[in-house]
C-alpha cells in the first residue's frame, strides 16, 4: 500500500511512458496493414489515408474500444484477488508493457511476424500466472480469447470469400459491369456504414453519455448508413467509364467505381483496428492508473479517464507520423495485386471480425484476421497467386510469442519488485 | 524496422499469369522469325539463313529463361486460381513453339536443305498457317489477364473458348495444308536426292508440329480455365 503512495507519481509516468510506447509501436507498425491495402490499390494516396488513419484511430479507439480496454485490464487477471496487494496488479501492468514494447521491438527488427495483440496477453498471463498466482488468471477468458485468435481470421476469410463472391455475381460476371458496379456499390456502402456505427452504438457509446436502445442503436446507424450511401453515391457520379483504358484492361473503370467504395472500406478498418489495438497499449496503462488514483484500492468500477484514450490515440499518431507513413507506402506497393474489388471484400470483411470483436471486448490480431480474409478471396478465385506458408508463419509466431511475451514480463516483474520493495 | 518481412506483405506472391503471357509472346517472337528464314532459304541466301536462324536461337534461349523463371515462382505452397499442374503444363506447351522454331531452322541450316522449286509457294504458306496458329495461341493467352481480373467469371471463359474454337480450326487447316504438301512432295520424291527428301518430310513434320503444339496450348489453357 505504502509503495503506491510513495512512488505513485513515477509509477503513473513510467506506465505512461511504456503505455505511449506501445501505441507508437501500434502506429508505426500495425496501422500499415489496416491502411496498405487501400493505398496499394490506388484507392487512396499516401496523404489521404495517413489522415483517415488518424482521425478513424482515434474514433474507433474512443468510441468503440472500451470493451477491448476493459479486457486487458481486468477481464485476464482476477482484480479481487489482488485486493489485499495492489502493488502486484501495478508491476505486474507495468512489467506487461515493458516485455510486449521490448518484444515487438526485437521481432520487427528480426523481421519476425507477431501481433501486439498477442504480446501482451502472453505478458500479462505470465505475470500473473508465475508472478502472483495460477489461480490468478481468469483462464476461462484466456482461452476464450486464444480460440477467438483462430476464429477471427476464420471469420474474416468467409464473410471475404461470400462478399466477393457476392461481386462476382452482381458485377464483374455481367454484361455490363460498369452499370452493375454503379448500381450495387451503393449497397456495399450502405454495409459499411451500418456495420461500423451499430456496433458503435449498442457497444461503446455508454462512456460518452449516450445510452441507446437496440431500435434506437439500429435507427440510428441505418440513418448514418444512408448518408454514407448518398455521399458515396454523389462520389460516384463523377467517374463516367474511360472506353480507352477499358480496351487495355477491361476492368479498369469498374475498379475506379471500388475505388470509391474502399475509401469507405478504409475508414471502417481504420476505425476497427483503433477499437481493438489502441487497448493493448491503453488498457495496462489503464489498470495502473486506476490503483494509483485509487490511493491503492484495486477498483472494480472505475470510469477510464478520458486522457488515457487520448494518450494511446496520440501514441499512434505520433507512430504514424514518425514512422507509419514508411511502413504503409512499402505495403502498399507490393500488394498492387490487390485491386479495388478484391481489396474492399478483404477489408470489410477484416473491418466487420474486428469491430464485432471489439464489441465483445476480445482483443485480436487485426493482421492476422485482414491475412484470413484476403485468403478467402483467393478461394474464390479472386486473387493471381498467394503464398500460404505465411500461415505457416502465423502459427508460429503464436508459439514463440506467448511464451517470450510470458518470460519477459516475469523477469520484468520481479526486477519492479525488487527495486520499489528496497 | 523492416517491413518486407511484414507477414501481410508476404502473403502476396508475385501473378504467374503476366510472365506466362510475356512467355507465349517470346516464343511466338522466335517462331514468327522463320518467315523471314524461309524467304532467305528459298532465295538460296545462307549468309540471311544464319543470321536469322541465330536470331531464333537467341530469343529461344530467352523463352527457357522465362519459363523457368515462371517455375521457380511457383513452388507448391503458392495458392492459386487454377490447378498449378494445369499451368505448368500450358507454359511447357508453349515453350515448344519456340523449340519447334529452333529445330526447324536448326535442321536446314545445318544441311543447307533446298525446297524444290514447286513446292515453294506452297511451303510457304503452309509456314504461314502454322504460325497465325501459333498466333492465335497467343491471342487466347492475351485475355488470362482480364479472366484473372473477373475472378474466372463465366463471361471470360467464354470469350477464352470462342478464341479456341479459332484455334483448333486454324490447326485443322494447318493439317490440310501439311497433307497437301506430302502429296506434291511425294510426287516428285522419286527426282530428288533421297536423303534430302527424308529431311524434306522431317522439316514438313517438324512445321506440323509447331502448329500441333499451339493447339496444346490453347486445350491445356482449356483445362486450365475450366470450372
Amino acid at each position: 500500500m505504502e509503495i503506491i503512495a510513495q512512488y505513485g507519481d513515477i509509477i503513473v509516468i513510467l506506465a505512461c511512458v511504456f503505455g505511449f510506447f506501445m501505441a507508437w509501436g501500434v502506429g508505426a507498425n500495425d496501422v500499415a496493414n489496416a491502411m496498405g491495402t487501400s493505398v496499394g490499390s490506388k484507392a487512396l494516396t499516401l496523404k489521404q489515408a495517413i489522415m483517415i488513419a488518424i482521425i478513424f484511430e482515434f474514433l474507433g479507439a474512443y468510441l468503440a474500444g472500451g470493451a477491448v480496454t476493459a479486457t486487458i485490464r481486468k477481464g485476464i487477471i482476477d482484480p479481487s484477488l489482488l485486493s489485499g496487494t495492489p502493488e502486484l496488479l501495478v508491476f505486474g501492468m507495468l512489467s506487461a508493457l515493458l516485455a510486449a514494447g521490448i518484444w515487438l521491438l526485437v521481432a520487427t527488427h528480426f523481421g519476425w511476424p507477431v501481433s501486439t495483440t498477442h504480446s501482451i496477453v502472453g505478458a500479462i498471463v505470465g505475470f500473473a500466472a508465475v508472478g502472483i498466482s495460477v489461480d490468478a488468471v481468469n483462464w476461462g477468458k484466456v482461452s476464450k480469447i486464444v480460440a477467438s485468435w483462430v476464429v477471427s481470421p476464420v471469420t474474416a476469410g468467409l464473410i471475404a470469400f461470400f462478399l466477393f463472391r457476392s461481386v462476382q455475381r452482381l458485377i464483374l460476371d455481367t454484361d455490363n459491369p460498369f452499370a452493375n458496379a454503379k448500381k450495387y456499390i451503393p449497397g456495399y456502402m450502405f454495409l459499411v456504414g451500418f456495420m461500423v456505427s451499430m456496433v458503435t452504438f449498442t457497444k461503446g457509446l455508454k462512456h460518452v453519455g449516450l445510452d441507446f436502445s437496440w431500435g434506437e442503436s439500429a435507427a440510428a446507424s441505418v440513418a448514418i448508413a444512408v448518408v454514407v450511401m448518398i455521399i458515396g453515391m454523389q462520389m460516384q457520379k463523377r467517374i463516367t467509364p474511360d472506353p480507352e483504358a477499358d480496351r487495355e484492361h477491361h476492368f479498369s473503370s469498374v475498379e475506379k467505381l471500388f475505388g470509391i467504395l474502399m475509401m469507405f472500406t478504409a475508414c471502417a478498418m481504420a476505425f476497427a483496428h483503433g477499437s481493438n489495438d489502441v487497448a493493448n497499449a491503453v488498457g495496462p496503462l489503464a489498470a495502473v492508473v486506476g490503483v494509483v488514483a485509487a490511493g491503492g484500492e484495486v477498483a472494480q468500477k472505475t470510469a477510464m479517464p478520458v486522457w488515457i484514450l487520448l494518450l494511446g490515440g496520440g501514441g499512434i499518431v505520433a507512430g504514424l507520423v514518425m514512422y507509419g507513413h514508411k511502413v504503409i507506402a512499402t505495403v502498399g506497393n507490393n500488394i498492387t495485386e490487390l485491386t479495388p474489388s478484391r481489396g474492399f471484400a478483404a477489408t470489410l470483411a477484416a473491418a466487420t471480425t474486428v469491430v464485432f470483436a471489439s464489441g465483445t471486448g476480445l482483443p485480436i490480431s487485426t493482421t492476422h484476421t485482414l491475412v484470413g480474409a484476403v485468403l478467402g478471396v483467393g478461394l474464390a478465385r479472386g486473387m493471381a497467386a498467394l503464398n500460404l506458408r505465411i500461415v505457416g508463419t502465423i502459427f508460429a509466431s503464436w508459439i514463440v510469442t506467448l511464451p517470450a511475451g510470458a518470460g519477459l514480463a516475469i523477469m520484468f516483474f520481479f526486477m519492479f519488485k525488487g527495486i520499489f520493495s528496497i | 524496422m523492416v517491413s518486407t518481412n511484414n507477414p501481410f506483405l508476404q502473403m502476396f506472391a508475385r501473378s504467374p499469369f503476366k510472365p506466362m503471357q510475356e512467355h507465349i509472346a517470346k516464343a511466338q517472337e522466335c517462331a514468327v522469325e522463320l518467315i523471314p528464314f524461309f524467304k532467305a532459304v528459298i532465295a538460296d541466301d545462307w549468309q540471311e539463313a544464319e543470321k536469322i536462324q541465330n536470331r531464333i536461337a537467341v530469343l529461344e534461349g530467352d523463352a527457357d529463361v522465362m519459363k523457368k523463371q515462371i517455375r521457380q515462382n511457383l513452388p507448391k505452397s503458392i495458392f492459386l486460381p487454377v490447378p498449378r499442374t494445369d499451368l505448368l503444363e500450358v507454359v511447357r506447351m508453349q515453350d515448344k513453339i519456340a523449340n519447334r522454331a529452333k529445330d526447324i531452322a536448326g535442321l536446314m541450316l545445318g544441311r543447307q536443305m533446298s525446297v524444290p522449286e514447286i513446292m515453294q509457294t506452297d511451303m510457304t504458306e503452309y509456314v504461314r498457317i502454322a504460325l497465325t496458329t501459333s498466333e492465335q495461341a497467343l491471342t487466347a493467352l492475351k485475355e488470362l489477364d482480364e479472366l484473372v481480373n473477373s475472378g474466372f467469371g463465366g463471361h471470360e471463359i467464354e470469350v477464352i473458348e470462342k478464341m479456341l474454337d479459332q484455334l483448333d480450326q486454324l490447326e485443322h487447316s494447318t493439317d490440310e495444308h501439311e497433307r497437301a504438301i506430302r502429296l506434291k512432295l511425294f510426287s516428285i520424291e522419286k527426282e530428288l536426292p533421297p536423303i534430302d527428301v527424308m529431311f524434306l518430310y522431317q522439316v514438313i513434320t517438324l512445321i506440323g508440329d509447331l502448329a500441333d503444339r499451339a493447339q496444346q496450348v490453347g486445350s491445356r489453357l482449356q483445362l486450365l480455365v475450366a470450372r
